[in-house]
């Protein structure tokens, strides 16, 4: 753009303010707004987009330029003609070599529920769904779930060995795993437990805590029934086992069927390598079935003719019944949707018309149809579902709706391509009872007030 | 089967000399076809070499693809068929292998415990979190009791009352505790600590020694209340679109609201810790 302006002068571009550091240093409040934490301009609950922008404007206005002082004094004053940022120099290329989000953001970060665990080492961690849009889970966002903490696996250490019952077992280093032929495919992961809270009553007033343990993102690796052809399987081969390398070496049994049908052993996540989070060097995706399978910093599958029935899969993950017995290996995740906006951390400003949005998905396969009401589920009308509808992925729907001020009960119910219709938390229990912990896929309803705050309610 | 695998090195080394130009036209299927996925990794590097060598080599993998699809293999190809990797040695599985089964106890190793040699481990490794008779420190897992609450409006669910078999609570202590210092304890202490664990909750007698004979023989009171095949779906609604409810009859049940269960959703993370 301006090449003749900068030619011959590099003293233009000293790289960043050094005053950034000096100030950063001193602890003084920095007045250009890039530079703001966001705890001084949190987001909060009722704070519209346009108050926000007036407040930066309004202290960027005081403190930097001591000009267009007009624009502190409402927040209903004009947008700037030219904001400070348009009257300066921005930093340059790498900057921050690896990027990240606007600072303005920083309130959007997993969260946990500290009362629920003993500690977080053995804990879970949920994602901000309700500042998400799109059905890809940013890296930095996806939910954690941890039994033994996160540990920092070391690639050029790592090793996956697959034995047991196959004619040549074998013991891969990272370089090898890369070199097999590579797939990619966009899969939701969900905690089994997600909404195990609610399944009493309502509890958490928020879509974070109550649905956060689905997250979804592009996993790249190979296939896992590439590997068990590669190593050939002995007759009697009916079961895997497989498991972590981190210090609790979690441990699942999987039927064979499934491994040779859609299972991943995937090294990226969104393009880049897995976070140490989600299973850093290496980790199994199995799609659609329960989190708790997809075992994290994978190091070992071992072929058997039965399950192994580890502490994971009899003590937890589990569902106890009514009746006093207990499902064992419910893997698959039934249909599930959730409205997103509006939700008790997003609520409505006044009437007028609003895009209900909402995320959906099946371990079934695909999303076949979403149906919101607005009543209670009195009545129904069916959104708008968006493209891509992904097998075993999280699919966005929408649906316009003019708010009339007055108080609403939003649901929304999905129905996947096997016909399943998401239920009610009633129906639920009326089969489960209210001690399973897991699974619970029932419809989430939110109650909009008059003043068009949210919040988290069950229906009789 | 190395015999096979030198047939097709064979096959394929004949096409590269002889295939014809006139071929071409079905390359684009077949390239977009499953079978290139498995077959293009042998060949990649010829790919990214050289344009006509890599062009051949396509024409190559096409024959031997649609070889193998004649005799119905292609999808599924030998053992060793990429040769990556090392075939691990005996001790180093025996080092990796370390589950014990359930329902059978295989896998459990030599070795024993015993129900005193356990309570002394046991107050050492595990009775900061767990208690002294596993009743559980805080949050954590109470180990014993609970037996006959399953039904209960607030059920225990503990190794006594609630876990099926004997032997995955070894291969859990093996695998996973003490959890700031998993993998220190010996087989023997582990046997400890298992027999220990069942006499806490009266499923073992005191003079109870447990190894890999005695384990997969002790029958867990919960063993039989287990359905491990999957009965769902569990609701089979139908979707109503219109008046499916009683308007009148749509009430609010319960609500998170007022509820002080909810950490707060901006700002920094919340402790909630009492400020």
């Amino acid at each position: 753009m301006r090449p003749t302006f900068w030619r011959g002068k590099p003293g233009l571009f000293k790289p960043a303010n050094p005053r950034d550091a000096k100030l950063r240093e001193s602890g003084v409040r920095d007045p250009n707004p890039r530079n703001l934490n966001s705890s001084d301009l949190a987001p909060q609950d009722g704070v519209n987009r346009r108050a926000m922008l007036g407040l930066g404007a309004a202290v960027t206005g005081a403190l930097a330029l001591g000009r267009n002082t007009a624009l502190a004094q409402s927040e209903s004053a004009s947008p700037p003609a030219d904001a400070p940022w348009s009257q300066s120099l921005g930093a340059g290329v790498v900057d921050r070599p690896y990027g990240n989000p606007a600072e303005f953001e920083a309130g959007v970060i997993r969260r946990n529920v500290p009362w629920l665990t003993a500690g977080t080492e053995s804990s879970i961690s949920f994602s901000p769904l309700q500042h998400l849009n799109g059905i890809i889970t940013p890296n930095g966002l996806f939910f954690e779930r941890y039994h033994a903490g996160r540990p920092d696996v070391d690639p050029k250490q790592h090793r996956l060995m697959i034995h047991g019952l196959v004619e040549r077992p074998l013991l891969l280093t990272m370089e090898d795993i890369v070199r097999f032929p590579s797939v990619s495919r966009i899969h939701f992961i969900e905690c089994p437990a997600n909404g195990g809270m609610e399944w009493r009553a309502a509890q958490l007033n928020s879509l974070q805590f109550n649905h956060g343990m689905v997250s979804c993102a592009e996993w790249t690796g190979v296939k896992l029934s590439t590997l068990l052809e590669e190593v050939g399987l002995k007759k009697g081969a009916k079961w895997v086992m497989v498991e972590g390398a981190d210090g609790a070496h979690m441990n699942r049994s999987l039927p064979l069927e499934k491994c040779l049908d859609d299972c991943l052993v995937v090294y990226a996540q969104n393009g880049e390598a897995l976070r140490p989070e989600q299973g850093y060097p290496l980790r199994l995706v199995v799609p659609g079935w329960e989190g708790n399978v997809s075992i994290k910093w994978l190091r070992r599958i071992k072929l058997g003719d039965k399950p192994w029935h580890s502490r994971e899969e009899t003590s937890k993950y589990t569902d106890l019944m009514p009746d006093g017995t207990s499902r064992g290996f419910t893997w698959l995740i039934d249909a599930k949707s959730v409205i997103t906006f509006p939700c008790p951390e997003k609520p409505l400003h006044g009437p007028g018309l609003y895009e209900i949005r909402g995320l959906a998905w099946t371990g079934h396969g695909k999303v076949k149809r979403v149906d919101v009401s607005v009543d209670g589920g009195v009545n129904w009308q069916t959104a708008e579902l968006h493209e891509p509808v992904l097998s075993k992925a999280l699919t966005r729907f929408s649906l316009p709706w003019r708010w009339d001020g007055k108080p609403a009960l939003l649901e929304s119910r999905v129905i996947d391509e096997t016909g399943y219709v998401q239920p009610t938390i009633v129906q639920l229990r009326e089969k489960r009872g209210t001690n399973s912990v897991y699974h619970n896929n029932a419809i989430q309803t939110w109650q909009v007030k008059a003043d068009g705050s949210v919040f988290d309610v069950q229906l009789s | 089967m190395s015999s096979f695998r030198e047939m097709f090195r064979l096959r394929r080394a004949i096409h590269i000399r002889t295939v014809m130009p006139g071929l071409v036209p079905g390359i684009h299927v077949l390239l977009n076809s499953p079978i290139r996925q498995t077959w293009m990794a042998g060949t990649s590097p010829a790919m990214t070499r050289n344009k006509r060598l890599a062009s051949r080599s396509r024409l190559a993998l096409i024959v031997v693809a649609l070889f193998g699809l004649s005799i119905g293999t292609a999808s599924a190809a030998e053992p060793g068929h990429f040769g990556y990797g090392t075939v691990p040695t005996a001790e180093q599985i025996a080092g990796w292998d370390i589950d014990a089964r359930g329902e059978d106890g295989v896998g459990l190793p030599p070795g024993k415990g015993d129900v005193t040699t356990g309570e002394k481990v046991f107050a050492e490794q595990c009775a900061a979190c767990h208690g002294t008779f596993g009743e559980g420190e805080g949050r954590f897992p109470k180990l014993a009791g609970g037996q006959g609450t399953l039904k209960d409006d607030r059920p225990e669910l503990t190794i006594g009352s609630y876990w099926p078999f004997a032997p995955t609570l070894w291969d859990y202590i093996n695998r996973a505790m003490p959890m700031p210092t998993p993998h220190t304890l010996s087989a023997d202490d582990v046997y400890a600590l298992t027999a220990y664990i069942l006499n806490l909750n009266n499923i073992v007698p005191n003079e109870f020694v447990a190894d890999r004979d005695s384990l997969p023989k002790v029958r867990m009171p919960n063993r039989d209340n287990f359905i491990w095949t999957d009965p769902r779906p569990d609701t089979a609604a139908k979707p109503c679109m219109s008046a499916c409810v009683d308007p009148a009859a749509v009430t609010i049940s319960s609500t998170a609201e007022g509820k002080d269960l909810t950490p707060r959703t901006t700002g920094p993370l919340d402790d909630m810790q009492p400020k």
